[in-house]
């Protein structure tokens, strides 16, 4: 298959899906195997694309055969082609178990062709190399995650969604309005033409300011400390895969932007001395320390859940900040050679890290919150006090639950530890003390959390039913529980807990995937190459921002 | 012109987020409308303002000679609205469907996904 049109397969699948979708609109049968099958194409075609990237190709497409800097672009290296992949896994996963999760009303008032266009729209923001499209693809997820969220249309959902809706839309303005000076100060959208000509120019401290605008933008989006309160009041209202989802992906679209534009247009993040940089160290730090306190006084599963996203946003922020500051460090004037070596390689290790974290974190929040629906759907509810004994009853949910809930916490050999080794390595060796000892006491706390979790819900003798508890309650998000839809949300959660399984005992694969996307952020050079050819034609003149009125 | 736009786009920008720290629901989305008209005001004037020019290449030329209006930040300006124009009816329905289910237009009042579970979310269904 050739490169450019596998390049733009993780877009064009999922969307002609939402198309089909929408045009079965009648049949919930047809639409389901619609999702599924497109959900496995997506799937395989990410396969393709990590195949061909983890070799070192950048396949780029640029659509209408226009030249380099003007063209809409897709373009995947290895960071691009790993988040494909996830996004295809939760796609499928997410697919298969809403054929148990999803009540009938929801599928007919569009479930499928919006999650369909959500995860294309995922796609498109992780493959494209323009700062415009970026805005355009976020604006998809948006909306389709608007609908879903507010499917259904309960008190609780359409209270949250307005919050959602609100910090959503802000900083999205934010972002266009980075954008805007972008294009005012470089006059370039294309990422790489923008890194290329801040690279060049004598005087980028006019830029840090739009950096920082982005960051607030992406920072809204990704969740991170001062931004996030959109997000645990939101993510546990909607139905259970819809929650799954968004909590697998959307905050880790904010924070793939985060990295792939400090990293592109801060070139060894001497743009400003490292400000940002030493910002991003305090934003990572706040972030865990208030997500995983949040968590500590929640007593609902899926409440404890969203605010473990937060903290474990906090884990990838760090990751990232720690090798701005290794990056900056080696900058310094009269520093000893060896020393920078071991400082450049620090950040590449932190990289590494940080895709590594992001590659276990999306398989095992999906993963926990898919778990956290089938507890409700047995039991009415995710209320901790109000539930319990279900280690007896059902010890196989008992230990779908607990793999991801201790690979979260990072206990050995599971893929949740080997994340956290690397970061705290790569932190180590830059000198960053103290931001590692606070990601260790927080990941005692998520730790504590999970216990809770799991002494609550599995261990604890089941509550004495209360005189007024007459009648099972029930969720309006999730379907009735029946023998074969609860096989397919098992099956979800099992395939799910095995690729989570897999990245813990194949290290060896996973860490190398990384690193090659680590060393890609950390020397963009092949990117930039891919997007903008040098032998490109250069009879297009790019006016703006030299035009003088 | 620049200065006056840049000016509009300050005041947009300012009324914008005045309105979103309100408590009623429509004033928030009546700044967040105002906030995405700034944002297309900033890209508009970052790109120089030039009067009479427009990208129009002559009969028989290849390429425009002189100093030209850019055209692409008006391409983009174009899509954001386009954008914002669906975002912004999804949220007038969402903020009318809140405020019946609610009985209130009031986000203090608005809180029961995030208050601890069996507590009093307010508003007029309670």
């Amino acid at each position: 298959m050739s490169a450019q049109l596998l390049i733009t397969l993780p877009v064009l699948i999922p969307i002609t899906g939402a198309v089909l979708c929408i045009l079965a609109w009648r049949s919930t049968h047809a639409q389901r195997a619609i999702n599924l099958t497109a959900s496995l194409a997506l799937l395989a075609a990410a396969i393709l694309l990590v195949m061909r990237t983890s070799a070192g190709e950048i396949p780029t497409v640029r659509l209408g055969a226009w030249p380099a800097p003007v063209a809409i672009n897709f373009i995947g290296d290895a960071f691009s082609a790993i988040m494909v992949l996830l996004n295809a896994i939760v796609a499928v996963a997410g697919a298969l178990y809403a054929l148990g999760a999803t009540p009938k009303a929801h599928e007919r008032s569009g479930y499928h062709p919006l999650m369909l266009s959500l995860i294309g729209a995922c796609s498109g923001a992780f493959t494209t190399g323009d700062l415009f499209n970026l805005y355009v693809w976020f604006e998809v997820m948006l909306l389709s995650s608007f609908v879903l969220l507010s499917l259904g249309g309960s008190r609780p959902q359409l209270e949250s969604a307005v919050k959602y809706v609100t910090l959503n839309l802000l900083s999205s303005f934010l972002f266009l309005s980075a954008i805007g000076l972008t294009y005012a100060l470089v006059g370039t959208l294309n990422l790489a033409a923008i890194a290329e000509r801040l690279a060049a120019s004598e005087d980028r401290s006019l830029f840090t300011p739009v950096i920082g605008l982005l960051l607030v933008g992406f920072g809204i989006k990704g969740g991170l400390f001062p931004f996030f309160f959109w997000l645990p009041a939101s993510y546990h209202t909607p139905s259970p895969v819809v929650s799954g989802v968004f909590a697998g992906l959307l905050t880790k679209v904010g924070v793939y932007a985060i990295i792939r534009t400090t990293q592109l247009f801060a070139p060894g993040w001497s743009i400003d001395g490292g400000v940002i940089a030493h910002a991003l160290i305090w934003i990572s730090g706040l972030t865990m320390v208030t997500g995983v306190l949040g968590a500590a006084v929640q007593q609902d599963m899926r409440r404890i859940l969203s605010f473990h996203i937060v903290s474990q946003v906090g884990y990838m922020v760090m990751g990232l900040a720690i090798a701005g500051v290794a990056f900056d460090s080696a900058q310094a004037p009269g520093i000893d050679p060896a020393q920078r070596t071991a400082l450049m390689g620090a950040g590449a290790l932190a990289l590494t890290g940080t895709v590594f974290y992001i590659l276990h974190h999306i398989i095992v929040k999906a993963n926990l919150f898919f778990v956290a629906g089938i507890v409700e759907q047995l039991e009415g509810t995710g209320e901790l006090p109000r539930i319990g004994g279900l280690y007896k009853r059902r010890p196989l949910l008992a230990a779908l639950f607990f793999i991801p809930a201790m690979s979260l916490s990072g206990i050995p050999i599971l893929s949740g530890f080997w994340g956290k080794f690397i970061l705290v390595r790569a932190g180590l060796e830059s000198g960053a003390d103290i931001i590692v000892a606070v990601s260790l006491a927080v990941s005692l706390a998520t730790l504590f959390s999970m216990t809770k979790i799991w002494a609550n819900v599995f261990w604890a003798p089941p509550p004495p039913a209360s005189p007024n508890d007459t009648q099972r309650p029930t969720s309006p998000t999730i379907a009735p529980p029946t023998p074969a839809r609860t096989a397919c949300m098992y099956t979800a959660c099992g395939a799910m807990a095995l690729v989570t399984i897999a990245i813990g005992f194949g290290a060896g694969f996973a860490v190398d995937l990384a690193e090659t996307a680590g060393a890609q952020l950390t020397d963009p050079t092949p990117y930039i190459q891919a997007l903008l050819p040098t032998d490109a034609p250069t009879d297009i003149e790019l006016t703006a921002g030299e035009v003088t009125p | 012109m620049t200065p006056l736009l840049a000016l509009s786009t300050g005041v947009l920008f300012a009324t914008g987020m005045y309105m979103l720290l309100r408590r009623s629901i429509v004033k928030i989305l009546i700044g967040l409308v105002l906030m995405g008209h700034g944002a297309n005001l900033l890209i508009l004037t970052s790109a120089g303002i030039l009067r009479g020019s427009p990208p129009l290449i002559p009969q028989g030329e290849e390429r425009i000679a002189d100093a030209h209006a850019d055209p692409l930040p008006q391409a983009l300006i174009l899509t954001a609205i386009v954008i914002s124009f669906a975002i912004v009816s999804f949220a007038c329905v969402l903020v009318k469907r809140a405020y019946e289910i609610a009985g209130t237009d009031d986000t203090e009042a608005m809180r029961s996904s995030e208050l601890p579970i069996g507590s009093d979310p307010g508003g007029a269904d309670t």
